[in-house]
């Protein structure tokens, strides 16, 4: 279905894996072989190259993969990426807040004293859009990893991060204060794969629509 | 000491000139053998000029001002300085005109693919011929060169700005949604355009009519696809495919395209993007713009096509790598 189509598709590693692997195995790819083996990275039989969720829309735009898989978090935050959106996937949802230590008025306060707000975040250019747009100073601060901690010892007065369930924002005594978006795993299509080999990305689409997980708006 | 350049600037150095010499030699052959003359205008324009044809200048990024303290702008795009040239100097002159240029453009730059502030474009600009016809010469010129440029799996996307918006307004949207619709069919966010179109309480046909469009692209049988108010719009496409396969062109290179969207506003028919599958961005672009020369003060029908040389070059590259 993806190889013999002559697609490859970049599938994510992380927390978009399984579920990716998932929707392989019900378009018929043999997926044991990734499955099984966590150190390889291409698998030319099957038509796949696994790789971080962040570097999936890099590998499409370039046209080294026909299409891939990642999160709409990944796409807000690579907005001048050059990838056609294909398809909500509805998996892997999640969503971009505002968190916060628990207190009156998180943002308000350092907002009127300092005139702006620190926030810490993996996502500089959706926290930067976000306050910009509701009219608010932030000066951003761009950590790599455990963004939760910055709040919590005096980095910043919150964080711009993603949660499913909330339960790591909670188990460090933060709390959602704004909602920023949704995010589920979308579908990406190199713009000119998906001209030139538009029968197979059509196929590719519908097959995905007819296993009856994809988000109907 | 390593002396630093802007990002997306380069220097070239013989070996790789003088492939590109090669290359942009070829290019111009094949433009001369059909009539066009080559013409140089400068780099630098006053930027009030430029906005005549294009409020946002094709993107100009990088202004300066003069003693007099007029804004200068560096050119963004080919065109709109041929629109004007052609007002200046071309104002009684017999038509069609058919001109040519090699040069650089410049543009602001994000992180991605293929960016540069600088870039080598080859374009043509064919004034004075009305669709049909002047845009399957000028489609028919561009793959006739790039074969002569040693290229071998080049495709043309052709499709037309003027289908969307009509089927915006056939559909009844409201004015300040249009733009949204718009934006979303041009960075190809389906799940996004999906999501509005149902948001807007059409009835499913119409819903249809405007989804329709996005999956629409292949040969010439996706014309056959086309219904209601998209298949009289296709008409124009369906007269350049034949005009160019009557001319001995290469037809089968060509890839309808009903969603295609290029970033000038300036386009008003047809509107091309040229392809090859060694790379994974289009290696140029153009369309029709009959109302630009107007703006300048000779209103002519238009339209043309600049490929991006460097661009052009690596799918010679990267075809003859994959062999």
């Amino acid at each position: 279905m993806i190889a013999d189509a002559g697609l490859t598709i970049a599938v994510p590693r992380g927390a978009l894996f399984r579920e990716t692997l998932d929707l392989l195995d019900g378009l018929g790819v043999d997926t044991s072989e990734i499955r099984g083996n966590d150190r390889k990275l291409v698998f030319p039989d099957v038509g796949v190259v696994t790789m971080r969720p962040s570097d999936v829309p890099t590998y499409v735009e370039h046209g080294a993969a026909d299409v891939g898989v990642t999160g709409k978090d990944v796409l807000l935050e690579q907005a001048q990426r050059r990838v056609y959106e294909l398809l909500d996937l509805g998996f892997g949802y999640c969503r971009m807040v505002v968190a916060a230590r628990a207190g009156d008025d998180p943002l308000g306060e350092p907002l009127r004293r300092r005139g702006l707000v620190r926030i810490a975040t993996k996502y500089p250019r959706i926290a930067t859009t976000y306050f910009t747009g509701t009219g608010r100073q932030a000066e951003i601060v761009e950590v790599k990893g455990s963004v939760e901690i910055a709040p919590l010892i005096g980095l910043t007065d919150a964080i711009v991060d993603l949660t499913a369930t909330g339960t790591t924002l909670a188990e460090n005594n933060l709390v959602e204060v704004e909602q920023i978006a949704d995010a589920t795993a979308r579908l990406i299509a190199n713009p000119v794969s998906h001209k030139l080999k538009a029968a197979a990305v059509d196929a590719l689409v519908e097959r995905i629509r007819g296993l009856d997980i994809v988000a109907r708006p | 000491v390593i002396h630093p350049l802007p990002t997306g600037t380069r220097d070239v150095l013989p070996d790789e000139a003088r492939e590109l010499r090669l290359l942009t030699d070829r290019l111009r052959g094949v433009f001369e053998a059909n009539g066009y003359g080559e013409v140089q205008t400068p780099a630098l324009e006053y930027e009030d000029v430029l906005r005549r044809g294009d409020d946002r200048a094709a993107g100009a990024a990088f202004r300066l001002f003069d003693d007099q303290g007029r804004v200068l702008v560096l050119r963004a795009d080919g065109t709109i300085p041929i629109a004007r040239l052609v007002a200046n100097r071309y104002a009684d002159a017999p038509l069609p005109l058919r001109l040519d240029y090699f040069a650089h453009a410049y543009r602001a730059i994000e992180r991605g693919a293929a960016q540069e502030r600088e870039f080598l474009q080859a374009g043509l600009e064919l004034i004075g011929a009305p669709a049909p016809e002047g845009d399957a010469e000028v489609v028919a010129v561009v793959l006739e060169a790039l074969t002569a440029a040693g290229l071998r799996r080049h495709r043309i996307g052709l499709g037309d700005a003027s289908i969307y918006p009509m089927l915006l307004a056939q559909a009844g949207v409201p004015d300040a949604e249009r733009a949204t619709l718009l934006d979303h069919l041009a960075r190809r966010d389906l799940p996004a355009l999906e999501t509005d179109v149902h948001r807007l309480g059409l009835s499913p046909a119409t819903r249809e009519m405007l989804l329709a469009p996005t999956s629409l692209r292949g040969g010439p049988e996706v014309l056959e696809r086309a219904t209601g108010p998209l298949a009289i719009a296709i008409e124009n496409l369906r007269q350049i495919h034949e005009l160019i396969a009557d001319r001995g062109g290469d037809a089968d290179r060509l890839i309808f395209d009903l969603g295609l969207v290029r970033d000038m506003s300036y386009y008003t028919g047809a509107v091309f993007e040229v392809y090859d599958p060694a790379v994974g961005y289009a290696l140029g672009g153009g369309g029709r713009y009959d109302d630009l020369c107007g703006r300048f003060g000779r209103s002519l029908p238009a339209c043309g096509l600049a490929l991006d040389v460097q661009r052009v070059h690596m799918a010679q590259l990267e075809e003859e790598r994959l062999g």
